[in-house]
């Protein structure tokens, strides 16, 4: 008896451990350090992004007008916008700039370096709290 | 009256704009005829795209400014041209800038920026202007300019080329920049020059840089400003004006007034607004107004200057914005924004 139940103890055990791995809910430390090293490496692209003379057509970087991003206020999106006439998401101004300053072709929304750019964007604004809609 | 329509014919040029004046003239002290004023233009940062193409919206930056200045009336005695002509320092950029500017019919004196002097440290910008600090007299005025966007020598040689210098140096938030300073040969040089000029004399200093401490991660600040504050300190009137924030500063310490000149180029945020650092805007700055970050020249222009009293009026000229004067309170001993200091419209509030 007492054999039989260690037994059903160390099957159980073994299930648990194989069950842990198909479980989606969990995740480790070695998972956070991933993603957050994911995250980083996207805003680290989008400073080369952000600093890139060939973004646009006439050299003009993001970082000329945006000095470390700021005064582009990334936890204010969406927001009305007078001259798009609507309320407009942050990749929407984004590429009013490509546009206009950088006289150069709107990105896709999906686009990897429209990513980069925002990613980097939201890193150098962390900590201030959303104001949605605000001027 | 004529003072009220300081631009002359200026509507045709610009249509649609709102054109001025209403001048504050502070008038105590100096007799009639020594009343003067100048204009201050500065970095207009023109930008070379390929061969003779250059960047349309900075040429029409300095374009604008130098029309308008022609067209004021009375007229300037002379112009100052504040730094950063160029955005990287190359001839073409620099010629360029100069071709726009010989349209000014005055005098121009000009300022060393960090843009024009990092490729090449100064030499065509000097070949072409001359000398980067000197000092000159007008009219009971002693006018010194000072070259305040040096660093030290092992950042200004450690670089493989002038072009790798000038690339790192123009990015304004570049971690791998070095603070500005004037240095030791010019902090010597303006004590000598100093040594001649009376106590009384109303002097105006002119540097690229803050000769005051304001934000180090964009090198709004110099690294030595305390110690020409103090070179400084025994005059009774004492104005700097410098370039390089691309937007509107002012302050007062002791003796000294400082203002900020606007951008032709375009405008920076304040560094109060970068979340993740500390910084230190004087507190008696009533911020620019950013109405219209859609249109092109928005919170950028120029200025006219009266210091022929000792003491500054400073007349900003703000494209499609409404002129703002920041003048020399002689009761608080400070400027102030004749219109807003006490009530400032929310396009002034930066976060």
């Amino acid at each position: 008896m007492k054999r039989q139940y260690m037994l059903s103890l160390v099957l159980t055990g073994v299930l648990v451990m194989l069950g842990s791995r198909a479980m989606a809910d969990e995740f480790s430390k070695q998972d956070l350090k991933l993603w957050q090293d994911e995250y980083m490496a996207a805003v680290k692209q989008g400073r080369q992004v952000f600093t890139d003379g060939k973004l646009g057509s006439n050299g003009i970087v993001c970082a000329q007008c945006h000095p470390n991003g700021a005064n582009t206020h990334p936890e204010t999106y969406p927001k009305f916008q007078k001259q798009l006439g609507k309320v407009a998401q942050m990749w929407e101004m984004v590429n009013w700039c490509i546009r206009n300053p950088l006289e150069g072709k709107n990105l896709a929304a999906d686009d990897h370096r429209m990513n980069a750019i925002l990613s980097y964007i939201a890193y150098e604004r962390r900590g201030v709290k959303l104001t949605p809609g605000k001027h | 009256m004529k003072r009220r329509h300081f631009l002359k014919g200026a509507g045709a040029l610009m249509a649609g704009g709102v054109l001025p004046i209403s001048l504050v003239e502070v008038a105590f002290g100096k007799t009639q005829q020594d009343n003067f004023r100048f204009a201050y233009i500065s970095d207009s940062h023109i930008q070379q795209i390929k061969g003779n193409a250059f960047v349309r919206n900075f040429d029409r930056g300095l374009t604008r400014a130098v029309a308008e200045c022609n067209m004021m009336d009375p007229k300037p005695d002379f112009v100052m041209y504040g730094g950063d002509l160029a955005q990287l320092g190359s001839k073409p950029e620099i010629d360029h800038g100069l071709e726009i500017m010989s349209a000014c019919k005055y005098k121009t004196h000009y300022v060393m920026g960090e843009h024009d002097y990092y490729l090449d440290l100064g030499k065509y910008w000097e070949s072409q202007l001359g000398p980067q600090w000197y000092s000159f007299d007008h009219k009971g005025v002693h006018f010194v300019v000072l070259n305040s966007i040096i660093v030290d020598d092992k950042w200004t040689n450690k670089w493989s080329s002038g072009e790798e210098r000038m690339g790192v140096m123009a990015g304004l938030d570049n971690p791998l920049g070095s603070p500005f300073m004037v240095g030791a040969a010019q902090r010597a040089w303006l004590k000598k020059d100093l040594a001649k000029v009376s106590k009384d004399t109303p002097l105006v200093v002119f540097s690229h840089s803050p000769l005051q401490k304001i934000y180090k991660g964009w090198n709004f600040w110099t690294d030595d400003a305390e110690q020409i504050q103090a070179i400084l300190k025994p005059f009774k009137k004492v104005n700097v004006f410098y370039g390089h924030v691309h937007q509107i500063q002012y302050n007062q310490i002791g003796n000294i007034s400082f203002h900020s000149v606007m951008a032709t180029a375009w405008p920076w945020p304040y560094p109060s607004t970068y979340s993740q650092a500390a910084s230190h805007l004087p507190k008696l700055t009533v911020e620019m107004n950013r109405a219209d970050p859609f249109f092109e020249r928005d919170a950028t222009g120029w200025q006219f200057i009266d210091v022929w009293s000792g003491n500054t009026s400073m007349h900003l000229q703000l494209p499609e914005n409404n002129p703002r004067t920041v003048a020399f309170n002689q009761k608080r001993k400070r400027p102030e924004d004749t219109k807003y200091q006490s009530r400032r419209i929310p396009p002034q509030k930066h976060y």
